[in-house]
């Protein structure tokens, strides 16, 4: 399925005229609605439907210099040990997706042992299985490891929910690199872990550079996880407060909220902005909905 | 008689060590990926079915609980809501569903028929509620379905004549069945979106030669030829629409009311980790998870069957040992 690598070049077989534009920008509309206003909302005092109210202001943004004066944070976690905490928890999740993805994905590529049929059926059921409908029994299995309420422990469920996509697709990729060199290096009798990490890893640089972004994405963008599993608040992420901001029963402040919503999203637009390739290939390729 | 169950032994333990010998690399390197599957799939998948026969909830303490059959599922069958959400449920599933493949469809080939760079940002645009955080994309629908002077879809339906509303509470259906269906058309958009590049060119230029039309070509030509992408979408995405709540969660919580927009999955989140009531019904909340669990597990096999798994994992090619 990861066949967009051939785009269509057939000139003469194109719809012509404006109809296929307009039809698509009214379904698109929409879209473009709802992150327009997220753009420029933030940055006046007010905004009805898409016009603002005012003049030019960075008064929404105060947050992030002057926090004790945003009522609607009083009691909450300060926003940079927020943002920190975010990071760490889309770092680690990603940086132990790709490593424990890629052991094992080198292994079902390469090796013949017992059980290898077994565990690649199984990942692949995995992969198409919705893994929230495991959340309840989750939460009895982190209390038991003494691993609720805990970044690691949320971390460690992360990855193994995006695991079976990331073995899946590790394999595929290994399955890509011819062996001569690493046959080379084994004859030569460098044991299979240095081989692997020494041939074999940088020769799948680009794949591991895909997984490692989808996964990080997918970890900054997490909310259900350290909602369920993080509830007393210390070690919280943005999303996890910017709902509970959200869900003020009170007077909805919509400049705080676009401002911070903003804040929390910009890393991901940026980095969407610019491989945004590599991001719709792996996403096309692996099919994670 | 002794020395032959030892020199048994003796045979046995040094065939065990030879397999230990060839096996250890493979096991090494798939004990990470092995620990975490068990741990987090394997044991809840148990545990789900295993408590869904028990009592455990949070008023008795976790500890003191009791094996209970199946009142459970009868506690479920009986319920006097258990018919609502079960209606609730199909209709978001079956509309959304709809709604992911024919836009995602509709999107897919309009965006390839039309310049290559303006259909790749089209397709990226429509990439992005999957790639945002659920609660920033649920911000900007809470935005735009809110009440007079903010939101915008007031603004939009204003010109019809329709009297501004707060869209949350008198029409909660259509704004969960939008919010989700933005971000799943995207899915069926990327894979049918491959799948016609994927079809041989000459095709298309034959049937155009031989005077069809762009209607006729994607009737009789691009939609046969992509069905199987067609059927994995729609098989994959009952199962997630099934199984998610994330985005209502966010939205109407499954208000306005009792249970107006609360789906399954939904349901069993919120009577075993999220009650309103303070007890946290952990035995119940799985049993309503089991259902999904085992249908769940169904679908994935039947996308496994049809989808050939065999060549998919055929036997690596390189083997030195």
């Amino acid at each position: 399925m990861a066949a967009l690598a051939r785009p269509l070049p057939r000139a003469e077989l194109r719809w012509t005229g404006a109809i296929p534009y307009a039809v698509l920008l009214v379904f698109t509309l929409p879209i473009l609605l709802l992150y327009g206003w997220l753009l420029y909302g933030s940055f006046f005092p007010r905004i009805e439907g898409l016009r603002p109210v005012g003049a030019f202001t960075l008064e929404n943004w105060r947050f992030l210099w002057a926090p004790e004066t945003v009522e609607a944070l009083r009691f909450k976690a300060p926003i940079i040990p927020l943002t920190i905490n975010t990071f760490v928890f889309a770092l680690s999740t990603s940086l132990v997706v790709l490593f424990v993805s890629s052991m094992a994905g080198y292994a079902l590529s390469r090796i013949r042992f017992p059980g290898r049929r077994t565990f690649l059926a199984g990942v692949l059921l995995l992969h198409s299985f919705p893994s929230v409908t495991l959340l309840i029994a989750t939460f009895l299995v982190l209390r038991q490891l003494r691993l609720y309420d805990q970044l690691l422990g949320v971390i460690l469920v992360k990855t193994a929910f995006e695991l079976p996509f990331g073995v899946w697709i590790m394999k595929g990729f290994f399955d890509t690199v011819p062996w001569d060199l690493e046959m080379a290096a084994l004859v030569d009798g460098a044991g299979r872990l240095r081989t692997w990490w020494r041939v074999v890893m940088p020769l799948v640089k680009p794949g591991l550079l895909a997984l490692g972004l989808l996964s990080f994405v997918s970890g900054w963008n997490e909310f259900l996880l350290p909602f369920v599993f993080m509830p007393s608040g210390t070690q919280q992420t943005l999303s996890v407060v910017l709902r509970a901001i959200l869900n003020e029963g009170r007077f909805v402040d919509y400049g705080l909220l676009t401002a911070v919503g903003l804040y929390y999203v910009a890393p991901i637009l940026l980095l969407f902005f610019f491989a945004q390739d590599r991001l719709m290939k792996i996403y096309a390729g692996g099919v994670k909905g | 008689m002794a020395g032959r169950t030892s020199a048994l032994r003796f045979a046995r333990s040094a065939q065990a060590a030879a397999w230990w010998r060839t096996n250890a690399t493979a096991l090494l390197f798939m004990a990470p990926a092995a620990f975490l599957v068990v741990v987090f799939f394997f044991v809840p998948v148990v545990l789900t079915l295993g408590m869904s026969f028990t009592d455990i909830a949070t008023a008795t303490g976790l500890g003191g609980w009791q094996w209970i059959g199946a009142a459970n599922y009868e506690q479920i069958l009986r319920g006097s809501f258990t018919g609502l959400i079960a209606r609730n449920t199909i209709f978001y599933v079956v509309i959304t569903l709809s709604f992911n493949v024919l836009v995602g469809l509709a999107v897919a080939l309009l965006s390839v028929h039309i310049a290559d760079r303006a259909g790749g940002i089209f397709r990226a645009l429509w990439l992005l509620p999957r790639i945002s955080p659920s609660v920033v994309y649920a911000l900007m629908w809470t935005w735009a379905v809110a009440p007079a002077p903010y939101g915008i879809i007031n603004e939009l339906v204003a010109p019809f004549g329709v009297a501004p509303r707060f869209w949350l509470n008198t029409d909660p259906w259509p704004v969960v069945i939008f919010v989700n269906g933005f971000v799943g058309a995207s899915l069926g958009m990327l894979v049918f979106t491959s799948a016609i590049e994927s079809i041989p060119e000459d095709l298309f230029r034959a049937a155009r030669v031989d005077g069809a039309s762009a209607w006729q070509i994607v009737r009789r030509i691009t939609l046969p030829l992509i069905r199987w992408p067609i059927l994995f979408v729609l098989v994959y995405q009952t199962m997630s629409l099934l199984a998610s709540y994330e985005y209502i969660l966010l939205t109407t919580n499954g208000g306005p009311g009792l249970y107006l927009t609360e789906v399954w999955s939904l349901w069993a989140f919120h009577t075993a980790l999220q009650s309103y009531f303070g007890n946290l019904e952990i035995g119940l909340g799985a049993a309503m998870a089991a259902i999904l669990v085992l249908a769940g597990l169904v679908a994935s096999a039947f996308l496994l069957r049809v989808f050939r798994f065999n060549d998919l994992v055929s036997e690596p090619r390189v083997e030195i040992t």
